[in-house]
């Protein structure tokens, strides 16, 4: 029978064909948890007395999301997971090594895997042909213990994307885009596999960011085929013998076939407070912003801090806004300050702040005042998610973001894009 | 399981930054204290007004975003003793299943704010006691039935010294 990514995976891993709707229990190959969630899942298998992880290689505890740690509540949450890893010999990803997914995808994420993470973004993964799915405290920590889980497989919705991107519009664009059609419960309960020739000319940056906000659209994962792409980015993280090609069999039964023509797309935005809530970017020209926060694991990676640099690069991030950078990972600070990105930055007037989530979930690092405004390129606009319900988050491509540090209003980027980054 | 209260009423798409929100990250290992602020920012009243034994009431998608469990924790921790909803984002449905607090979907258009339910979980009937309405509930995958009847998924591991939610369909 012909299998969607979803089943496919599921059926290797199962050892047996699996379809849309089976419930299964699947072995785990990568669980991870990151300073908020994974306390809990200490806990739990502490009150079960389950102290322990089966694969203890790839259990991976990730001190990001308040790191460095702003209050002492949160020193010692993080204090009790420097131990559990030292105790149960699991990987423990300190302060300054970055956002949880981004590490993922850098150190741990192959095709073919199953990855169960204590953090709605572990569909990041889903870019490199991976089936990875975002759970809580509880569910993580026994597939910790156990290496297995329970799931359904799900339906898939496929998202075929054609056209050549014009000047200024990104992934990111791409990808509000899909979450404006299908909406935030659009896709709940069910994979999205990201296809056609825009996603295969896709450099793995731009994947992960698709990948990224399936959980936008409900969905339980957001897969894309392996490839040369992927081979490549294994091998550039000197994991090359993790690679395996994997992809869709013709003929799949897909619950829905989207098809989207980019070749006319604009810079796309998400107004408060939902990321359905989807504008064209002339829908909003004009509104004046506070903050501008280019970073999380949604789009901080090289590439994307490129972009912002080659905006504000010799010129001035606007008196009015406070403009926040965030490396998604050490790594890619260092080439970010190998790069010359980091200066010129810093020379336009942005904060650089140590890898990790930064403000993304409103515990520190940009905390909005009443009525206050700010422009991100994460993957949420909830009310209160900048740690205020009385501000208002809007989302786009760190194009745009770059291009609201510049003015201090919401500004379409291709007027500012002189360079080779406008493609 | 029969259970008597008073509905709390809520949009489509609360989010759980909605239920526990970011800024109390540090309250996490402090579920007790936390709780005090349960959908502080969806209802400022709420937590302090909620009594033990009502529900809360959604649209749909409700329990949107974050994979935090400690959202469906805290709703049970102040008393709710169910969530309805006319749909459920994926992870919060899940984690409410492992801690143990039901969630029931139906059409939460026929209940307003401060209608008094009676439910029978059981039985999957809900009866709007002030609108002299019956509802009735869609059933629960039954996996997610096995686990609630364990007591959550911590239980279930515990007392099956395994994962043993039953394969297939
Ligand atoms: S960067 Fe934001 S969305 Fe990504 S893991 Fe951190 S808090 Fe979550």
């Amino acid at each position: 029978m012909a299998l969607t990514l979803a089943e496919k995976i599921l059926s290797q891993r199962t050892g047996r064909e699996v379809r849309a709707g089976d419930t299964i229990i699947a072995p785990v190959d990568v669980a991870l948890g990151q300073d908020g969630t994974s306390p809990l899942a200490v806990k739990q298998l502490e009150s079960i007395g389950l102290e322990k992880v089966a694969n203890p290689e790839n259990t991976v505890f990730f001190i990001d999301h308040a790191a460095p740690s702003p209050r002492k509540e949160l020193s010692n949450d993080h204090k009790m997971l420097r131990e559990f890893a030292e105790k149960t010999g699991s990987v423990l990803s300190d302060v300054g090594a970055g956002v949880c997914h981004q590490l993922i995808a850098e150190d741990f994420g192959a095709p073919g895997q199953v990855i169960i993470g204590a953090d709605s973004h572990t569909c990041m993964a889903g870019a490199l042909g991976a089936f990875a799915t975002g759970m809580g405290s509880t569910d993580v920590a026994i597939g910790m213990a156990l290496g297995k889980t329970w799931l359904r497989v799900p339906e898939t919705i496929r998202i075929n994307i054609t056209g050549k991107l014009p000047a200024g519009v990104f992934a990111k664009d791409i990808v509000l885009h899909v979450i404006g059609i299908l909406g935030a419960d659009g896709a709940t309960y069910k994979a999205l596999e990201f296809t056609g020739e825009t996603v295969a000319e896709m450099p793995m940056d731009d994947r992960l960011t698709l990948s990224n906000m399936a959980v936008e659209a409900g969905a339980k994962a957001g897969l894309i085929e392996s490839d040369s792409v992927t081979k490549s980015y294994l091998e550039q993280n000197g994991r090359g013998q993790a690679f395996k090609p994997l992809k869709a069999d013709e003929g799949a039964d897909y619950e829905r076939i989207i098809d989207i023509d980019v070749s006319n797309l604009e810079p796309t935005l998400a107004a408060p407070h939902t990321v359905d809530n989807v504008r064209t970017v002339g829908d909003l020209q004009g509104t004046a912003v506070d903050q501008v926060f280019i970073g999380s694991c949604t789009n901080g990676r090289l590439s994307d801090i490129a972009i912002a640099a080659s905006i504000l690069k010799g010129k001035q991030v606007a008196a009015s806004v406070r403009c926040r950078v965030v490396p998604s990972s050490r790594k890619i600070f260092l080439e970010a300050i190998q790069a010359g990105y980091i200066e010129q930055l810093v020379e336009a007037g942005a904060v650089i702040l140590a890898p990790g989530c930064g403000p993304c979930v409103g515990v520190h690092e940009g905390i909005l005042g009443d009525g206050e405004v700010s422009l991100n390129t994460s993957n949420r606009n909830f009310q209160g998610r900048l740690g205020n319900p009385l501000g208002c988050i809007y989302l786009g491509s760190p194009a745009v973001a770059a291009a609201a540090a510049l003015t201090g209003v919401i500004t379409d980027p291709r007027e500012v894009l002189t360079n080779a980054h406008g493609r | 399981m029969r259970m008597e209260g008073k509905a709390w009423k809520f949009g489509d798409n609360i989010s759980t930054d909605h239920i526990a929100p970011g800024r109390l990250f540090h309250l996490r290992s402090n579920l007790p204290e936390l709780a005090k602020h349960v959908l502080e920012d969806a209802d400022p009243e709420f937590a302090d007004k909620v009594a033990p034994g009502d529900f809360v009431v959604g649209g749909k998608n409700f329990g949107l975003g974050s994979s935090r469990e400690h959202a469906p924790t805290i709703i049970k921790l102040a008393g709710v003793s169910a969530v309805l909803a006319k749909s459920f984002a994926r992870i919060f449905f899940r984690n409410a299943v492992n801690v143990g607090l039901p969630v029931i979907i139906c059409d939460t258009d026929q209940i307003d704010a401060y209608d008094e339910l009676a439910i029978d979980l059981s039985k999957g009937i809900i009866y709007n006691k002030t609108k002299s309405l019956e509802l009735r509930t869609s059933p629960l995958p039954k996996a997610m039935i096995r686990l609630l009847d364990d007591g959550g998924l911590a239980a279930h591991v515990s007392k099956h010294g395994d994962l043993v939610v039953d394969e297939g369909e």
